[in-house]
């Protein structure tokens, strides 16, 4: 609770800063739409409106300034404009509506969730070879490494095209960017964790002769739980980052990503502003939801820090 | 093996301490290979401990008193002499589970409560639940922890989580208990009383053990016999049979028999530093 009003403050410096930012970046697209509504506008000459700077504009019309916030198309939204599409396409549409952000966000939150299984599931069971087997640990780390160095923007359009060829279309191949994206901070976090019982807890195993299956199950597993937590909380957003990324290359339909590309080609910047923000919106709650899932855990296992 | 350096050691020692010594070495070396060259941790370290024996190891850090402890528990292998635990090699006697041994820091699993912790050796060693439940809160009595079960080690005192580990080493009931400077990291007025208690708990047990410090009242205190270790290359000093009586109560650390122990063990200490 401390780190409210930090937090708060932030905020307010964002929205202050983003509201002031709406004038000059619009105050062209407003002036125009002004002249063409019969207001005076100075210069009057469109052309030689283009030549005039933004602050001179708004300085020369301040008539116009309150205009900037309600255009139909800006090139920067007001905050309030984003506020009011968000609304309407949450709340005042139906969920099965084409328009609704629940339904698109459905669509990209199931890759997201299906990705993120089995990214989780992948980096865990490599960790477990990784700790366990040295030529695991030389032979796939590398590529671990390796695999996340490559632009997941060329990569996508590949796996969606090779995937569609071979017949398997939809939430799939999206899940399986999603996966690429988020079983690596699982693999490096469980490795770290697995790895984390000092050698007198190693030690104290031994004296009883513990096996290493033993060692695992009793010692390793449960004192890689807190970075296991730490490695979920980055793999979900990274999920979410790989659906989205998933839906834009391929003219897809629907999904968070269908609607940012969707409002982008057809002039719509409220769409794909309110898009962006449900996406970060939904990318918090699940790095909340994780952060309590990890704080309860914790606390249940007296390990909370 | 056994024979061959079992038979000359009879004819060496008096009847009784060859029949009764659980643990033996003879000549035990171990050198590490560093990057700086051959580090000589221990060199022709010999020493018989009996059964019901308390043995502390003192000596200055890099003496090898941890390291021979280790040997003992099968941790490190000697690179020369041999050393015999129940009649076993130590890696033997560590897989029969010969010996229960305690580390400086308690190493309490956080995620398990203190009765679990007690319980993980037996789990290991495939004891049945009831049998589990029943030594679990045996071994509690026996350190003074009883309504502690349910508890998680942060909620214990240092102290007490040292207890706990103690308590987990007795849990499966090895002869031998291993002490590496269980009490080194806790305060004097806590150590006093641990040291109290585990002579009481030695009483009643009767476990051999082998027992790790720097403290000399420490070593005086607890032992029938005090091995002083002097450093580059670890060997042994001296070895001080105690003349203290079983019984022990704090205060006989001011008779003049003890000051008198503590005396040869301080100049054990300072002969083996005038030797390098």
């Amino acid at each position: 609770m401390k780190s409210v009003l930090p937090v708060l403050t932030i905020v307010a410096f964002i929205l202050g800063f983003w509201t002031l930012a709406v004038v000059p970046m619009n105050i062209h697209l407003a002036a125009d739409q002004a002249a063409r509504g019969d207001i005076v506008v100075e210069p009057a000459d469109a052309r030689a409106r283009q030549e005039v700077g933004a602050f001179a504009l708004a300085l020369g019309n301040p008539a116009v300034i309150p205009m900037t916030y309600t255009l139909d198309r800006p090139r920067l939204p007001g905050p309030q404009q984003v506020v009011v599409e968000l609304w309407n396409t949450i709340f005042a549409v139906a969920p099965t509506s084409n328009r609704s952000l629940i339904y698109h966000g459905w669509v990209t939150l199931s890759a997201t969730l299906l990705g993120f299984g089995m990214g989780t599931a992948l980096g865990i069971a490599l960790a477990v070879g990784i700790v366990f087997s040295r030529t695991m640990d030389l032979s796939v780390m590398p590529w671990a490494i390796a695999s996340q160095t490559i632009p997941i923007l060329a990569l996508a359009p590949m796996i969606i095209v090779v995937m569609g060829a071979i017949g398997i279309q939809g939430l799939l191949p999206k899940a399986i960017i999603s996966a690429y994206l988020s079983f690596f901070p699982v693999v490096v976090g469980m490795v770290k964790g697995l790895r984390s019982p000092d050698t007198m807890q190693l030690d104290l195993l031994r004296t009883y002769s513990a096996g290493p299956a033993q060692g695992f199950w009793k010692l390793r597993l449960p004192a890689s739980v807190p970075y296991l937590f730490a490695s979920l909380k980055i793999g979900i957003s990274a999920s979410l980052v790989g659906a989205i990324v998933g839906e834009l290359p391929t003219g897809a339909r629907a999904g968070f990503g269908a609607r940012m590309l969707v409002g982008d080609q057809y002039g719509q910047p409220l769409v794909t502003w309110a898009a962006l923000f449900a996406a970060a919106i939904t990318a918090a709650a699940l790095v909340g939801l994780f952060a309590l899932l990890e704080r309860v855990t914790l606390k249940r296992m007296g390990m909370a820090a | 093996m056994v024979s061959a350096d079992g038979d000359p050691q009879v004819l060496e020692h008096s009847a009784k301490t060859a029949r009764s010594a659980v643990i033996s070495a003879s000549s035990v070396d171990l050198t590490f290979q560093t990057n700086d060259g051959p580090v000589h941790a221990l060199k022709d370290v010999s020493l018989d401990i009996d059964k019901g024996d308390f043995v502390s190891f003192i000596g200055p850090s890099g003496c090898g008193k941890t390291t021979f402890l280790r040997c003992i528990a099968g941790l490190e292998t000697p690179t020369g002499g041999t050393l015999r635990v129940n009649g076993m090699t130590p890696d033997e006697a560590r897989r029969a589970r010969a010996y229960g041994y305690v580390f400086q820091a308690a190493g309490l699993y956080p995620w398990r409560t203190i009765g679990g912790n007690v319980k993980l050796p037996l789990e290991i060693m495939g004891y049945s639940k009831a049998e589990q439940a029943e030594r679990v809160s045996r071994v509690l009595e026996l350190v003074d922890l009883a309504g502690f079960a349910r508890k998680y080690p942060w909620q214990l005192s240092g102290g007490m989580q040292q207890r706990a580990s103690i308590a987990r080493a007795l849990a499966f009931d090895a002869d031998i208990l291993l002490m590496d400077e269980p009490f080194g990291a806790l305060d004097e007025i806590v150590r006093d009383h641990l040291n109290e208690q585990l002579l009481q708990l030695w009483a009643r047990t009767e476990k051999t053990i082998g027992f790790v410090t720097h403290s000399i009242p420490e070593a005086v205190y607890l032992s029938t016999k005090i091995v002083v270790m002097s450093p580059r290359p670890g060997r042994i000093a001296d070895v001080i049979e105690s003349t203290l009586p079983r019984e022990r109560p704090l205060d006989i650390r001011d008779s003049p028999e003890f000051i008198a122990i503590a005396h040869r063990v301080r100049d054990g200490l300072r002969a083996g530093h005038a030797d390098d």
